[in-house]
């Protein structure tokens, strides 16, 4: 089908090869070049930057907050996506509306958003979590929280198309035989969106690995205790500790390239399945 | 990564005819409860607190925030090189898609995924990704940093994916049939581009405008190596109302806070419009 489409216009070549270049001097160029960069004087040095006991502990709070966000995108992301598709309310629109923001707010915006409502002194949620003993603002809650913030439309967006597509048909077949709603869940819905659910966690995962400006703000950017691994490549970039930096941002593009390879690769094989 | 193409096919959830009539089980209002409040303890709160703290200061506070001099020339910056990303966007990103459709040639899928890694690559890694080969350091010998073009080529490379991705499944599911009868009816190559393609395209090409204008305009990460973040000349709005916040001026932060928050919603309220359109026409 890809071939009988294939244009035979003269300008088929000329526009291959300005998109092309395009591509390739804004993005392959540019990232191959940080990897160039980061093995320039070898593997030791790269090897170094990994034992150093703040880079470890950057990348185990990334590693941690990315968990977080991760998990509660996931269940809230699926329950939404059910919600927005399969009932019928008022505010509807709004919610969905609700879902989107997210994508098309700064980072830092989110990030003076949570130290409004979360600090310690005058927060409406802050100033009573802080009677508890609760601590948000300046430690890992906050940091989970603008991560999770940011990544929140992606798993909706993803599944939505997919349970659209999908129907009642089966779900509506399986009620009828008297399953319950979490059977019917369980094995009829859950196995129909398992791929659209795997790119949306794939997504959500580079996002949340990813955060830099929201954090920035909510985290107080404390060395070795909360400052994450995109914190610690600014921190050592100002510092003229390059070679680290460089170190951490190629361990951090090489996870990004792998989750949109990883997508791709699982996209292919969902729309070749459903071809056959 | 498939942002734009989920929009669009999501499109329905929201061309639905609002109905008054409620089709929730007691489960599934449990559940909508729960999701509500999650939603708003994350993100309606927060936000509407920005709102309120911005209104601290009255209209004159609001007023005199945004025209102290650094702010207004951060906002210009932001938006006028926003709109210049954007226009840029709508020509080379429909290109882009109509080559990875109609086009085929060894190596497309490398292209495939190179057009995804702005949206995957951390935006503080793309900053230093850039100043890579257009940097003081650079191997091509062109060095944008600290100058208002690296705010451009910032935003072009965090916006890259968002026209493309939009563009091209519309241009898949484009009928070819049309354009053979535009064609053996004498239509030139031109003509047809003009009247049958372009026109399809449009709304596609409009949603990806918007995401990709609302992406560079609450831009802020890949800007802080690259541009230098110069007052009165390469400072964006975000990095303003960052430097506002480690100020302690919590309410200007806020004030700035709450237009970068009108231009969002504006936003989506043109996407909203456009997907309605699309769907009433399907």
């Amino acid at each position: 089908m890809a071939s009988a489409r294939v244009s035979r216009s003269r300008w088929r070549v000329p526009l291959r090869v300005l998109a092309i270049a395009y591509v390739g001097l804004l993005v392959a160029w540019p990232v191959g070049l940080v990897f160039w960069n980061t093995f320039a004087d070898g593997v030791g040095p790269v090897l170094e930057t990994f034992q150093d006991p703040l880079v470890l502990a950057a990348l185990r709070l990334t590693a941690v907050s990315t968990a977080w966000s991760v998990v509660l995108n996931v269940v809230f992301g699926v329950t939404i996506s059910i919600l927005l598709v399969r009932y019928e309310y008022p505010g509807k629109r709004f919610l969905s509306a609700l879902v989107d923001l997210p994508l098309s707010v700064s980072p830092v915006v989110v990030g003076l958003s949570i130290v409004l409502v979360f600090n310690a002194a005058t927060g409406v949620f802050g100033r009573p979590l802080a009677d508890l003993g609760v601590r948000v603002l300046f430690a890992t809650p906050a940091i989970v929280l603008a991560t999770t913030f940011v990544a929140l439309p992606l798993v909706v967006r993803e599944i939505v198309p997919v349970l659209q597509e999908v129907g009642t048909d089966q779900e509506q077949a399986a009620r009828s035989l008297g399953a319950s709603g979490p059977q019917t869940f369980w094995r009829i819905t859950l196995p129909a969106i398992r791929w659209g659910l795997a790119y949306g966690l794939v997504l959500s995962l580079a996002r949340s690995i990813g955060e830099f400006g929201a954090v920035k703000v909510v985290s107080g950017n404390l060395i070795g205790k909360t400052q994450t691994a995109t914190l610690k490549v600014e921190q050592l970039y100002f510092d003229f500790d390059k070679e680290q930096a460089f170190a951490i941002a190629s361990l951090l593009a090489t996870v990004s390239i792998i989750a949109i390879i990883a997508v791709s690769v699982l996209r292919s094989r969902a729309d070749s399945r459903e071809a056959s | 990564m498939t942002l734009g193409a989920t929009r669009v096919a999501g499109s329905s959830v929201k061309g639905e005819r609002a109905t008054a009539r409620s089709t929730l089980t007691k489960g599934s209002g449990l559940a909508l409860g729960v999701s509500v409040l999650w939603l708003s303890i994350l993100v309606l709160i927060p936000l509407g607190a920005v709102v309120i703290a911005a209104r601290g200061g009255g209209w004159h506070g609001f007023w005199s925030t945004l025209t102290n001099p650094q702010t207004a020339a951060a906002i210009t910056l932001t938006l006028g090189q926003a709109a210049l990303v954007t226009v840029l966007n709508v020509f080379l990103g429909t290109i882009i898609a109509w080559v990875l459709v109609r086009d085929s040639f060894p190596g497309k899928r490398i292209v495939e995924i190179v057009i995804d890694v702005p949206f995957a690559l951390p935006t503080i890694v793309a900053g230093l990704v850039l100043l890579g080969l257009y940097g003081p350091r650079s191997p091509i010998d062109v060095n944008v940093a600290n100058t208002r073009s690296a705010v451009f080529l910032a935003f072009a490379f965090v916006t890259l994916p968002f026209v493309v991705r939009t563009v091209q499944p519309v241009l898949q599911e484009l009928d070819i049939d049309a354009e053979q009868a535009a064609y053996s009816l004498g239509a030139s190559g031109r003509q047809t581009l003009l009247r049958v393609i372009l026109p399809a395209l449009a709304p596609a090409i409009a949603a990806g405008a918007a995401l990709s204008f609302a992406r560079a305009v609450s831009e802020y990460g890949s800007l802080v190596l690259i541009s230098g973040n110069l007052a009165l000349r390469t400072e964006v709005t975000s990095v303003r109302i960052l430097t506002y916040i480690e100020n302690g001026q919590t309410g200007q932060a806020a004030v700035v806070a709450t237009l970068l928050l009108v231009v969002a919603f504006l936003v989506i309220a043109a996407l909203d419009v456009v997907q309605r359109r699309v769907a009433r026409r399907g």
